[in-house]
């Protein structure tokens, strides 16, 4: 069932790319998802009757739009930061806790926190994340972690788990 | 009007991609380079990306340029985590402008075990 899907998803990417049907294109197609799906198709998630859950994707969606806005705000803060005289940086590594359980939901939300201000995913383990910070504004663990990835969170749980 | 909204497009795309560059050169260490390199630079292609979106409508090329731009995302994401984790492991030090460093002990415990590893590995080849 799992392999199925897999195999689905992996030849309707190999059509958009192409955007071609001609049998040599499809017989093609169907080889390299058969061969990706084979080789590599253990390595991702399990339950894939999530999904199916269409309120999944219903927060899927609100989560893109929260993810896009904080996106750019990361982007403008960095380059504010770069291009300041003075390079206001206050660098460090802070760790922070996360209750997401499943491996995709913490790959997502590692992903989300290095694409916001001013931090990149440096390591998990266990249920830490270990986080560096261009601007550590505040030491106390409870406020930065509701302030990298309390806002996230939430979203991803409905989303993933 | 589709030229006007993809020439800006392209224009903060390599804006974007300008400020990267800069913040690699001026900002002090491995890791906060990294940061400038990952942010500024997806958005800056990103934009670029969906300029072209913008002008070839859906069509194959845009449909490309529309696929890409996940792609970029994610590889971009992970390629930082792992040369973030990589530098901290082999032994890259942070700038003297930091303030906390939670990450150390944890760095020495996985070097530790990664050290016991090869040790116990090397032994087992002199062993057979």
């Amino acid at each position: 069932m799992k392999y199925v899907i897999y195999i689905v998803i992996a030849f309707i990417f190999w059509l958009l790319i192409t955007s071609s049907v001609s049998p040599a294109i499809l017989l093609t197609g169907t080889i390299v998802a058969l061969l990706t799906v084979g080789l590599l198709g253990r390595y991702f998630v399990d339950d894939v009757y999530r999904l199916f859950q269409l309120r999944r994707y219903y927060w899927f969606v609100i989560y893109l739009f929260i993810f896009i806005w904080e996106c750019l705000k990361a982007n403008f803060d960095v380059a504010y930061r770069v291009l300041h005289p003075d390079l206001p940086i206050k660098p460090g590594i802070v760790k922070v806790k996360t209750y997401l359980k499943t491996n995709i939901g913490r790959t997502t939300l590692a992903n989300s926190i290095t694409m916001t201000p001013g931090t990149i995913t440096v390591d998990i383990i266990e249920d830490y994340i270990y986080v560096h910070w261009i601007y550590v504004s505040t030491t106390d663990p409870e406020r930065y972690t509701e302030k990298i990835a309390g806002r996230f969170e939430k979203y991803i749980k409905r989303i993933f788990e | 009007m589709n030229d006007i909204i993809t020439i800006v497009l392209f224009c903060i795309g390599v804006l974007f991609n300008l400020f990267g560059c800069i913040g690699l050169i001026r900002l002090p260490d491995v890791y906060n380079r990294l940061q400038s390199a990952t942010k500024c630079v997806t958005l800056g292609t990103c934009s670029i990306l969906l300029g072209l979106l913008f002008h070839y409508g859906f069509t194959t090329i845009g449909i490309k340029a529309l696929l890409a731009i996940p792609l970029l995302f994610f590889s971009a994401t992970v390629a930082a985590h792992a040369l973030a984790r990589g530098s901290y492991l082999f032994g890259v030090k942070l700038t003297d402008k930091t303030v906390v460093d939670d990450y150390k002990e944890m760095a020495e415990t996985i070097k530790n075990k990664h050290k016991g590893e090869k040790n116990a590995l090397s032994e087992d080849q002199r062993n057979s």
